[in-house]
């Protein structure tokens, strides 16, 4: 046993003489990574000589474009939930990386991001593909670093990881100068454990944990929000034990979805802008809200002023700088999700408040007559975006992930797509990031190989990344894509024609023909423009080995509703 | 929601590291603060750098300010403190022609009066410093302006707390590592 010890310790102290850029690939091995997604460039082109050295080791994905490396590393991060890694040259390829950046910020997803940096004699100097990339990106990510010497490099990577998954995760750059990825240095890699200024998870307090139990025992319409927090602290089953145990309703923010199943009979839907009728119209009737991993967005809250009024408000909150930020709330837990509903679930009353669920119920009932029927089994010619979920529901057995991009299609596909397993939407729900979906769907297929991964993808978003179809020619990853067509920016327009009344101001494409460009990359394809030929389109899709495309054209000016118009209280949720 | 502005000094305990000023000043401009002035230097404790920020805003704005602050990695703790709750100080220079010393009698009078410190003379010019609140600092300009100022500057506002700040001891273990 000590001899083992001390054969460890060997190990660990053990310092070998290697480059800069060598122990970069060094430390992300260490720290388990064996995919990233990049692309190469002048200042980082030590770092990918290594890769090249280690592919056996490490694989490096090309993607077309640097955005969709951050995405593609995004969409690793949220299905698998480890750290994804994407990595880039300096200048462009830097400022590139900012909108997944900034995404992964808003959306909690841990992802390290590596840039190469001008040599560290020529900074500041406006040198050849020279920015300043820590600046730039500092208000967008959780941490960042400049590594001007190699032998900074095991103690920022260390530091970096860590950041980037622990607490409330977040995205961390590392911006490596070009002489710190020559320079040679002795290496030893140890994982970092604690930073002494940061203090990722707040100390739970049991005092707290009894007086929301205490609240919610009371309660007579108790009502949960659930978001992110729940899957990133892989919470999802003290989550289940603890509606089931109290008896209470149920919803999610967007990113929260696929934490519970869809069919769970607490489950009362999504809250939000285009959520569900029940849980946005009971939210201002409950008597007690409890928040559970997120953050009140704008989104899900309306206004604020209108917002739950009635209610006691318990949040269970990780990051306590969330915590009265948008909605004074009555109680704070603040703490893991897990560890906090741990606490929490011996001191429930085993309840079952079915009068209050029945409203649920009967307000689903309301939505669907007037909403849901009508999108999933419409009765006029043209297709609706619902109806291709129905399908892809049925397909997969909602056994799938779905990643989708941003508008009006997002909405229609979180409203509407079964989950049965955790980690299986993947959107970009804080940015709003059209493109997102490509690059995503291609991350979370590679890092999860065994699930099925579709991308549902409107013709305006998948126009941003539309390049990316080349990372999936080359490598071949078997993701299924789906473009739900109606020739708009379809949310845009259901905008202007609520509230600008009808002027289609740059909204309308005109698009090229998807399947052929499909076909160019190779990928097998097909547009469906009839009701009785979907289904067999999306049996094909699913049943298609390799990646496949499918474009379905939908009615061209469909509008989303339920909607809550930006103002207004979630209780005035529009049917129509 | 509380509308009404207030003056608000902000003390923060950090890592003495590249990049944390954009980091925390990018804080204060997503929400359009103006900062009125800021002061970095050493703390009690080794390696622990301590900022000194003054702002105006509402103080339901200023506690969302402080989480948003203390929550970057390498920031161990913020404060925000009315001047109520605070002993601070600014600091000024003034560099004035040297003749003026011998030539104008008042000028004498009001270094003497406003306890300021002439910190050095030369043939062409003396310098005068002062430390003190603010509206000391401003009365002393205005009385030396009307003779003709050739420099003037003035240091961001620092400030101590009456109260004991609960970082000390969490410091201390710092130091003690």
């Amino acid at each position: 046993m000590q001899t083992k010890t001390l054969q460890k310790e060997a190990m660990t102290q053990k310092k070998e003489r290697i480059s800069g850029s060598e122990a970069v690939v060094r430390c992300l091995l260490a720290e388990g990574v064996n995919i990233l997604y990049g692309y190469p460039g002048g200042a980082i082109m030590p770092v990918y000589d290594e890769l090249f050295k280690y592919r056996d080791q490490i694989h490096h994905v090309l993607t077309r474009h640097e955005q969709g490396a951050t995405h593609a590393a995004q969409g690793f991060a949220r299905i698998s939930g480890k750290v994804g890694v994407a990595i880039a040259t300096s200048g462009p390829g830097a400022t590139n990386l900012i909108t997944g950046i900034a995404d992964a910020q808003i959306d909690s997803t841990p992802i390290v991001c590596i840039t190469g940096q001008v040599g560290s004699h020529l900074l500041g100097s406006d040198a050849f593909q020279e920015t300043d990339i820590v600046g730039i990106s500092t208000p967008v990510t959780k941490w960042n670093h400049q590594i001007t010497k190699a032998s900074e490099i095991p103690e920022v990577f260390a530091k970096a990881f860590y950041i980037a998954k622990s607490g409330r995760p977040g995205p961390v750059l590392i911006d490596i100068t070009k002489d710190a990825q020559f320079e040679e240095f002795d290496f030893s890699y140890e994982k970092c454990t604690g930073i002494r200024s940061y203090k990722p998870v707040p100390t739970l307090e049991p005092l707290a944990v009894a007086k929301a139990a205490e609240i919610i025992n009371q309660a007579k319409k108790p009502f949960i929000v659930w978001g992110q927090g729940i899957i990133l602290g892989e919470a999802e089953a003290e989550l289940k034990a603890v509606i089931e145990k109290a008896g209470i309703p149920a919803a999610w923010t967007i990113l929260g979805a696929s934490a519970l199943p869809s069919s769970h009979p607490l489950n009362v839907g999504m809250v939000g802008m285009h959520g569900n009728y029940a849980p946005n119209k009971l939210t201002n009737e409950c008597d007690v809200l409890i928040a559970i991993g997120m953050r009140f967005d704008d989104r899900v809250t309306g206004n604020l002023n209108t917002y739950a009024k009635q209610a006691k408000i318990i949040h269970f909150e990780i990051d306590p700088a969330e915590v009265n930020k948008n909605v004074k709330v009555d109680l704070a837990v603040l703490g893991d999700a897990k560890e906090s509903l741990s606490q929490l679930l011996p001191l429930l009353k085993e309840q079952d408040h079915a009068s209050w669920l029945q409203k649920f119920k009967d307000l689903y009932q309301v939505e669907y007559e007037q909403i849901i029927q009508n999108d999933l089994y419409p009765t006029k010619e043209g297709l609706t975006m619902g109806e291709v979920l129905k399908e892809i529901n049925l397909q997969t057995k909602g056994q799938a992930a779905i990643v989708s991009d941003v508008g009006q299609h997002q909405m229609i596909a979180c409203r509407y797509a079964e989950f049965n397993q955790t980690k299986s939407n993947i959107t970009s729900g804080g940015l709003g990031t059209m493109g997102f979906a490509l690059p995503a769907a291609i991350g979370a297929k590679m890092a999860v190989p065994e699930r099925e991964v579709v991308a549902i993808i409107g013709d305006g978003g998948y126009q941003m990344t539309i390049q990316e179809l080349g990372t999936i020619f080359q490598t071949r990853v078997p993701v299924k894509i789906v473009v739900l067509n109606n020739n708009f920016l379809g949310m845009v327009r259901q905008w202007q024609q609520l509230f600008f009344d009808k002027r289609y101001a740059a909204t309308e494409l005109i698009n090229p023909d998807f399947v052929q460009i499909a076909q160019g990359y190779a990928i097998k394809a097909q547009k469906v423009t009839k009701r009785d030929d979907l289904g067999k389109a999306v049996q094909e899709m699913m049943e298609h080995e390799g990646p496949y495309f499918l474009e379905v054209s939908v009615e061209k000016e469909d509008n989303v509703f339920p909607m809550i118009p930006t103002g207004s209280s979630v209780s005035d949720i529009r049917l129509h | 929601m509380e509308t009404t502005n207030k003056l608000f000094t902000v003390s923060i305990y950090t890592e003495n590291n590249v990049g944390l000023l954009n980091r925390i000043s990018a804080i204060f401009q997503r929400r359009h603060i103006n900062i009125e002035s800021i002061s970095s230097s050493v703390s009690e404790i080794d390696q622990v750098s301590r900022w000194t920020i003054v702002v105006e805003t509402t103080e339901t704005q200023m506690r969302k300010i402080i989480g948003q602050i203390e929550k970057q990695v390498e920031v161990i703790k913020a404060y925000y403190h009315t001047d109520e709750e605070i002993i601070y100080q600014e600091s000024c220079l003034f560099k004035i022609k040297s003749d003026l010393l011998f030539e104008e009698r008042q000028i004498q009078n009001i270094i003497k009066e406003s306890n300021s410190r002439i910190v050095t003379v030369s043939r062409e010019f003396f310098v005068l410093e002062k430390s003190g609140r603010r509206s000391e600092v401003d009365l002393l300009y205005r009385e030396l302006k009307p003779f003709g100022i050739m420099q003037f500057v003035r240091s961001g506002r620092i400030a101590v707390t009456k109260q004991e700040m609960k970082i000390t001891q969490m410091l201390e273990s710092f130091a003690s590592v």
